[in-house]
């Protein structure tokens, strides 16, 4: 590699020989090769084709050399610094490469990083499971009526045939407010709602009343003062037991699994009659009761079926005192626990977690179950 | 009801070889619905048979006890006929005596299995036993010695312990009041299992007739008494032992034998459901009034409890006064006693609403009741004293007494006119009338006519009064499980109201805002107000209180979703769950102290008005919603520092749900309980409050349990659904370019930066298209009591691109205007 040159006698400077002009771009060229990074190449640059650059103070000379020598000096130098300046861009697009896959490289990240900066949110399942119910019958035709949970003794009571002197009243541990001649009570069940929509529609009427309902019952692992409900009524001109039937089943298939099947057992509820029981077949032995190593199912202790609600058709009186004419119309009711729908369903024996507001439970079930 | 199984097919044959799961089975898809199948012996296997002792020798042993070394003779039940030795701990018997045995191979209650077994030098071979041993009860003084004639040796013991019966425990619907009786299951036997027949009436036998020699009873109340029965006995045993098959049954169907004068009343009773009372005839003075009780009067019952009448109560009197609340409760001064001799025995039907109401008003639950209030055969009460005396007659040595009273006779039953079609439109299965009929008949019916039926149901049978009833006992026995599935076609549905959509939506946000919703009890007391910092008259102390809480700590509906919300984040930090964000949505209860909610009538649709009437009777029962954060909200981590939560989050919560419904909310410093007074903010929409969100007081927090700073918020979601957007318009911008300006602005601390926003946004006018607050600065350089806030504006036309020195000159407007709202100084 040769410094500037600084020590040239212009007078003595002959035609710029070909074998000096040679070694400069030989030079060059080794320099441009040598050049490790990019800083080191700018250095070259500078050196060999910078203004101070040995070719540069060749080319000042040759306006020195006689016209017969300039020409030719003129073409060697220029050739040389063609080549040189080649090199130089050739190189720098190599080393920038380099350069960048170095970066790069030095920019690797450990992607198994944890990246949750806050635990996500989540809806309680029980909002889920009513929504999805809810949406099971809204896809039918059905729309989702609502009601008030304080609610006038007569709509929960008198209305749906369970007049003040009923047994049955004492069977629906019933919370009262003060003062009591007041006659308001926490629902114990969502069939108030039906009544309201009776009153307030009229047939065709296909609803469902997803809701919170009290009892006083005490808290326990089976047992709990609030618990939610889904009924479903219908009222329409020939509705009978078997369009009951067909929309349980139906309902049960949607909820459960394809193939699952409901079962009628004659019952007693004052606001349908006749009223049944309604088993539905265990979605997990498929009715079979046998579970795992042919023990008893553990979803259905051996059933086969597991109790889930009740219904029936609805009881005339009923239409009477919500002002639907009996003799044009009929309809059917059911009811059922989410809470024990979903417990059942989601293999979950304690329900005491559904109302402890421990976000570790809700997490478990996300935004959609 | 629990029915043994043997005492069931007393009264009902079924064909050899029905099983009781088949019988158990049918009854259950009829409608008497199987709880469970017990039996006493169940947990006993193996050889469980009869022994005679042979020999018994006393062995005093070290430790001070005597064991008895025996030998049994158990027939061939061994296999070798030989006696069997045996070591027992028991005296209470002597060589000759028949004992329970059990061998090697038996296993006991508990999973106690019996080998031959070295015990005190001996190797004895199986265990004589004790009641308590077969899980027949507690006594443990002795082994079981059985009567002399109850079996040979070798023979299987368990029939003779009634160790083999099977009984039923069915769930009786209140509808079928009749099956809490032997008499009314094996009437189901009947119509239910295929080939049941020769059904055996309990309560059909030849009565003596009434005559005048009976105890005189009057009945001055006939519609609360419409039949009243006495008979009477004398000479009765009063040490005569209850027979062991009674004893079994009553103790099977669950009640607990006392004396055989009791058990006898209760035996009937079971059998065929009529409750039956009994008084010591001695201690009754006169005759037997049925009436009323007047105000104030009293009685002390056989329970102890003394007792002040209601007018409504129905009772029984003597000379003496009041002796009986009829058909609920015996009283003190007549029961019967360990010297009782004769016996007045009552068989009376009761008017079953009266009952209901005595029962509830004076808290008395007991067999009679539940049987007189659901409604009973009230033609079978001569049968049943006749029953009563027939049993005290032959178990306890009495004489029956000649004479019979019968006041009263049971009400006739009109008939009810059904459509001979009723249960084919009601089922939707093809049913004919003539099976109608003979579905009819077969539960007690009588049926004439055709087309229309005229059908008059069985006096067992008070809840058949309407068409539709019988339709349901048609159906029952054709079967309920052979109604056909068929899908109703509903008419084009609406879906999800715009409401019920909002809110699916508002908890989707919240979720994805990283907030977990919760469901809690609306119960809250006192301590919980207190708890909150409320003050004495802040509107959420005005409860809706309940008469009968689970408890006081849970008296009232609460008014505020927030103790709910900062409990469950209590017990959630208590669980070590220290960052959380947690939501709930839930009505809250305000009463509005309007008048009571009044008791329609239900043979009419009520009016417009009426039904107003009853909803302006309610409380109003708003949907709020609660958050509550505390501890981190954004975790430290290997991408820097934790952030803690702020008050910012919980208004911001609100926000990002004001947001998804359109709604923009602003909000304004307050100062209300449960917040940090100077970290509340009032959230209003449209100029409506809406709500509060800010850092929940120290004091609070220390009360919930929650570390400080903890953050919560709660709104009324039914003001921000009601003014949600329902259209929103589409936007349009400008593509020309934006022009940015930024200013900051020195004001005093007290001065809310959306004021000075607000006076930005007007002062710059038209062409400002945002502003964004990036930076609050406190400190030397603004001094004192100051606040710099500096503001990112945007200006930007629609229509063309911004002249030179426009967006300035908007700049500085806005600036004036702001400076003269809030006297903000610009700093240079
Ligand atoms: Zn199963």
């Amino acid at each position: 590699m040769s410094g500037p040159n600084t020590d040239y006698d212009p007078v003595e400077v002959t035609p710029l020989k070909s074998e000096e002009v040679e070694a400069m771009r030989e030079a060059a060229l080794a320099a441009i090769a040598g050049a490790a990074d990019l800083d080191a190449l700018k250095q070259v640059r500078l050196d060999h084709a910078g203004d101070r650059s040995p070719l540069a103070l060749a080319n000042r000379e040759i306006g020195a050399l006689p016209p017969q020598a300039r020409k030719e000096a003129g073409q060697r130098v220029g050739q040389a610094r063609g080549a040189i300046n080649q090199a130089l861009a050739a190189r720098q697009v190599v080393l920038e490469a380099e350069h960048e896959e170095r970066m790069l490289a030095e920019e690797t990240v450990d992607v198994s990083l944890p990246t949750t900066r806050r635990p996500r949110g989540g809806r309680h399942p029980l909002t889920l499971q009513s929504e999805l119910i809810a949406d099971l019958f809204v896809a039918m035709g059905y729309e989702v009526a609502e009601g008030p949970v304080v609610e006038a003794e007569w709509l929960n009571f008198d209305a749906l045939n369970l007049g003040p002197d009923h047994p049955a009243r004492t069977m629906q541990d019933t919370f009262w407010t003060e003062p009591a001649d007041h006659h308001v009570v926490l629902r114990t069940q969502t069939s108030p709602v039906q009544a309201r929509t009776m009153l307030t529609r009229r047939p065709p009427i296909y609803v469902v009343c997803p809701g919170r309902v009290f009892r006083t019952d005490e808290y326990d692992a089976t047992h709990s003062p609030m618990f939610h409900q889904v009924e479903g009524l219908v009222v329409d001109e020939g509705i009978t037991m078997a369009h009951l039937k067909g929309t349980l089943d139906h309902f049960a298939s949607q909820l459960f699994g394809d193939g699952i099947t409901t079962r009628f057992r004659p019952s007693y509820f004052p606001f349908t009659e006749p009223s049944a029981e309604v088993d539905v077949k265990c979605f997990v032995c498929l009715g079979s009761g046998t579970g795992v190593d042919s023990d008893a199912c553990r979803t259905c202790r051996g059933e086969g079926w597991i109790e889930w609600g009740g219904c029936g058709v609805v009881n005339p009186r009923v239409l009477v005192a919500c002002g639907v004419d009996p003799e044009v119309y009929s309809g059917f009711a059911f009811g059922m626990g989410i809470d024990r729908s979903f417990m059942f369903r989601h293999n979950l024996e304690d329900l005491r977690p559904l109302f402890e507001g421990d976000v570790r439970f809700s997490s478990a079930f996300g935004t959609e179950i | 009801m629990k029915a043994p199984l043997s005492w069931i097919l007393d009264h009902v044959d079924v064909p050899a070889g029905t099983t009781t799961d088949e019988i158990t089975d049918r009854l259950t898809l009829t409608g008497l619905k199987l709880e469970a199948i017990e039996s006493p012996g169940r947990d006993i296997t193996g050889p469980l048979v009869v022994g005679r002792v042979l020999t018994m020798e006393p062995e005093p042993q070290k430790n001070g006890k005597t064991i008895n070394w025996c030998t049994v003779d158990v027939g061939d039940a061994n296999g070798t006929g030989e006696p069997q030795g045996i070591v027992c701990g028991a005296h209470n018997f002597a060589p000759g005596d028949l004992v329970v045995t059990v061998l090697p191979g038996g296993v006991l209650p508990g999973g106690f299995e019996i080998g031959a077994r070295k015990t005190y030098g001996h190797l004895s071979a199986g265990m004589i036993c004790s009641a308590r041993e077969l899980g027949l009860g507690e006594d443990h003084d002795g082994i079981i010695v059985l009567p002399a004639d109850a079996g040979s040796p070798g023979e299987d013991v368990r029939p003779l312990l009634g160790l083999d019966e099977e009984t039923i425990e069915f769930e009786i619907n209140p509808d079928r009041a009749y099956a809490l009786s032997i008499r009314g299951i094996a009437r189901e036997v009947l119509v239910s299992v295929e080939g049941a027949t020769g059904f055996r009436d309990p309560a059909l036998r030849d009565t003596p007739a009434a005559n005048g020699e009976g105890h005189p009873v009057v009945v001055e109340d006939a519609e609360g008494c419409p039949v009243f029965v006495a008979r009477t006995v004398t000479g009765f045993d009063p040490t005569a032992p209850t027979p062991d098959f009674m004893v079994r049954r009553i103790t099977a169907a669950g009640m607990r034998p006392i004396s055989l004068a009791v058990d006898v009343t209760n035996y009937v009773m079971l059998e065929t459901g009529r409750p039956i009372h009994g008084y010591d005839a001695d201690k009754v003075q006169g005759a037997l009034v049925v009436r009323r009780a007047r105000d104030g009067e009293r009685l002390t019952t056989l329970d102890g409890a003394s007792r002040t009448l209601d007018p409504g109560d129905l009772v029984v009197t003597d000379d003496s006064g009041i002796i009986g609340l009829g058909g609920v409760m015996g009283g003190e001064t007549t029961e019967i006693s360990g010297a009782t001799t004769s016996i007045l025995v009552e068989a009376a039907h009761w008017d079953a609403v009266s009952m209901y109401r005595t029962g509830r008003r004076h808290k008395i639950t007991s067999e009679a009741g539940k049987r007189n209030e659901r409604g009973v055969d009230p033609t079978i009460c001569e049968a049943a004293a006749d029953r009563v005396v027939e049993l005290l007659v032959e178990h306890g040595g009495a004489q029956a007494h000649p004479g019979v009273t019968v006041v009263g006779s049971a009400p006739a039953i009109a008939p009810v006119e059904v459509s001979g079609d009723l249960a084919a439109r009601v089922s939707g299965m093809d049913i004919t009338e003539e099976r109608s009929v003979e579905c009819l008949r077969a539960v007690g019916c009588e049926v004439t006519g055709s087309g229309t039926l005229s059908v008059i149901p069985p006096p067992w049978r008070p809840d058949l009064t309407d068409a539709q009833d019988f339709s349901e006992e048609v159906i029952r026995l054709v079967g309920y499980d052979l109604v056909p599935s068929v899908l109703p076609t509903p008419p084009s549905g609406r879906g999800l109201t715009r409401p019920q959509q909002l809110r699916r939506r508002i908890g989707r946000t919240l979720a994805g805002e990283g907030f977990v919703e919760v469901v809690t009890f609306p119960f809250i007391g006192t301590e919980d107000l207190d708890a909150l910092g409320l003050a004495p008259d802040d509107p959420r102390r005005d409860v809706l209180r309940l008469s009968n809480p689970l408890s006081a700590e849970a008296g009232y509906m609460t008014t505020t979703l927030l103790p709910g919300v900062l409990r469950a984040a209590g017990k959630n930090v208590g669980h070590g769950t220290t960052d959380l964000a947690i939501f709930e949505t839930g009505t809250v209860t305000l009463p509005r102290h309007s008048g009571p909610a009044a008791i329609l009538p239900v043979d009419r649709r009520p009016t417009k008005e009426e039904l107003a009437a009853l909803d302006a009777a309610l409380p109003a029962q708003p949907l709020h919603l609660a958050v509550v954060a505390a501890g981190d909200a954004v975790a430290g981590g290997w991408w820097g520092a934790a952030r803690p939560v702020s008050w910012s989050d919980a208004v911001d919560a609100v926000r990002s749900v004001a947001d998804a419904l359109g709604l923009e909310v602003t909000a304004a410093a307050v100062e209300l309980a449960p917040w940090h007074p100077g970290r509340c903010a009032e959230l209003s929409v449209d100029g409506e409050v809406v709500g509060h969100a800010g850092e929940v007081h120290p004091k609070v927090c220390d009360a919930f349990g929650l570390p400080r700073r903890t953050v919560a918020a709660e709104v009324d979601l039914d003001l921000l659904i009601a003014r949600a957007v329902h259209l929103r318009q589409a936007p349009a911008f400008s593509s020309y370019p934006v022009a940015k300006e930024d200013v900051a602005l020195v004001v005093d601390d007290s001065v809310p930066a959306a004021e000075v926003e607000a006076a930005l946004r007007e002062g710059a006018g038209e062409l400002l298209e945002s502003i964004r607050l990036f930076d609050v600065y406190t400190g030397e350089q603004v001094g004192d009591g100051k606040k710099s806030l500096a503001f990112a504006l945007r200006f930007r036309a629609a229509d063309r691109t911004l002249k030179e020195g426009e967006s300035a000159a908007a700049r500085d407007a806005a600036v004036a205007l702001a400076a003269e709202r809030t006297g903000a100084v610009q700093r240079s």
